[in-house]
């Protein structure tokens, strides 16, 4: 199973480019000048994403350095003793949808802590692949077009992150428990 | 609603930071948080360029136009305000492509430029359309096969089996976008679109 996913993931990017440049080499499409044209509006999108991630940023970081989020935690401590959530876990599951290279220190730290193949470690593994990090994904996609009222959008993101998470404790305790 | 959520994480975390005397750390939070989000958006030029050039070989060459073809019977349920041959559709396909497989560095500018499309047809361009909201939906769950991040940390790490996740993950990523669906579905309804 190792082989062949590894070979898939090492696989996709190269395929992907060799696909969309034969098919314009048969198209006849000049290619140089078509990327060239496509790529000069990556400078553009970046620049208008700043102020968003910046203001995303600026309340996550906030959030985390006040002990604001460890509150958060423990105020919900009750309820996720009560589902049998390890104690370990509960802080993954609510800096997911915050940021994600927050989340991925902080699976690497339970990694460290009680090894990749322990019940932690795969479950922690489970809940970093089981969703995105909504704030952060909201941010660039809204931010790149220059919305500024999301509606419903950030409730549906959380919405889907809390089901994805449970589902991630859930099936890491049938499958490995 | 994000202006809320916005300003209640900024005012809890100073209420919090100033009760526990970590205001020090508030301080440099702030300005560690703004250099983190420039930081994020100047890394990701290279990638946006990159992917931008590849988006534009593949529209010139119809490959969007026939993906979208394909795939639109599939995609027309999610976006039913998108007219079928609407750029926007190549775009959408493209992205959802790109997670699936794990791309995750090329799901955001394909993504990006999918919202670009639907911004055109926006009749008001600071809010978000219902397409835009689901396009967003299932990217905050963002379906994958493969976790491809995960796989190489835990084969970093000393996993006996790196990939034996991949069948959890999957279930879990599968219950999240299922979940962003049938919500992102019932708050359309309730807000009047279709």
């Amino acid at each position: 199973m190792y082989g062949w996913v590894t070979a898939l993931s090492v696989w996709a990017l190269p395929a992907l480019l060799a696909g969309i440049l034969s098919v314009a080499l048969v198209r006849r499409v000049s290619v140089y000048e078509a990327f060239v044209e496509g790529a000069k509006e990556g400078f553009g999108t970046a620049v208008a994403i700043i102020p968003h991630v910046v203001a995303m940023m600026v309340a996550i970081s906030l959030f985390r350095a006040s002990g604001a989020l460890d509150l958060l935690v423990s105020l919900f401590r009750p309820l996720t003793e009560l589902l049998r959530v390890p104690e370990e876990i509960v802080p993954l599951a609510f800096l997911r949808p915050l940021t994600g290279s927050g989340a991925l220190a902080y699976m690497v730290d339970l990694f460290q802590a009680h090894g990749p193949d322990s019940l932690i470690g795969r479950m922690a593994s489970t809940i970093q692949g089981s969703t995105d990090t909504t704030f952060y994904v909201l941010a660039v996609y809204f931010g790149a077009v220059g919305i500024t009222r999301v509606r419903y959008a950030l409730t549906v993101g959380l919405l889907a992150d809390l089901a994805g998470i449970a589902a991630a404790i859930w099936i890491t305790n049938r499958v490995f428990g | 609603m994000i202006s809320v959520i916005w300003l209640g994480m900024i005012v809890i975390s100073i209420m919090v930071g100033a009760a526990t005397g970590r205001l020090d750390a508030v301080n440099r939070a702030v300005f560690e948080g703004a250099k983190t989000g420039v930081s994020i958006a100047i890394g990701l030029i290279g990638i946006l360029a990159f992917w931008l050039g590849m988006m534009k070989i593949a529209e010139q060459a119809g490959i969007l136009r026939a993906l979208s073809r394909l795939l639109a019977p599939l995609v027309r349920r999610l976006f039913p305000d998108v007219p079928p041959n609407h750029p926007a559709m190549g775009y959408i396909l493209s992205n959802m492509t790109a997670n699936l497989f794990g791309l995750g560095n090329a799901a955001t500018p394909m993504g990006i430029k999918a919202m670009e499309e639907l911004q055109k047809l926006n009749p008001d361009p600071k809010t978000a359309t219902p397409a835009m909201c689901t396009l967003l939906a299932l990217n905050t769950a963002s379906l994958t096969l493969i976790p491809t991040t995960v796989i190489a940390l835990r084969a970093q790490m000393g996993s006996g089996n790196p990939v034996e996740i991949v069948g959890t993950t999957l279930v879990a990523t599968a219950i999240g976008t299922a979940t962003a669906i049938v919500f992102d579905r019932w708050f359309r309804r309730r807000s009047g679109g279709r």
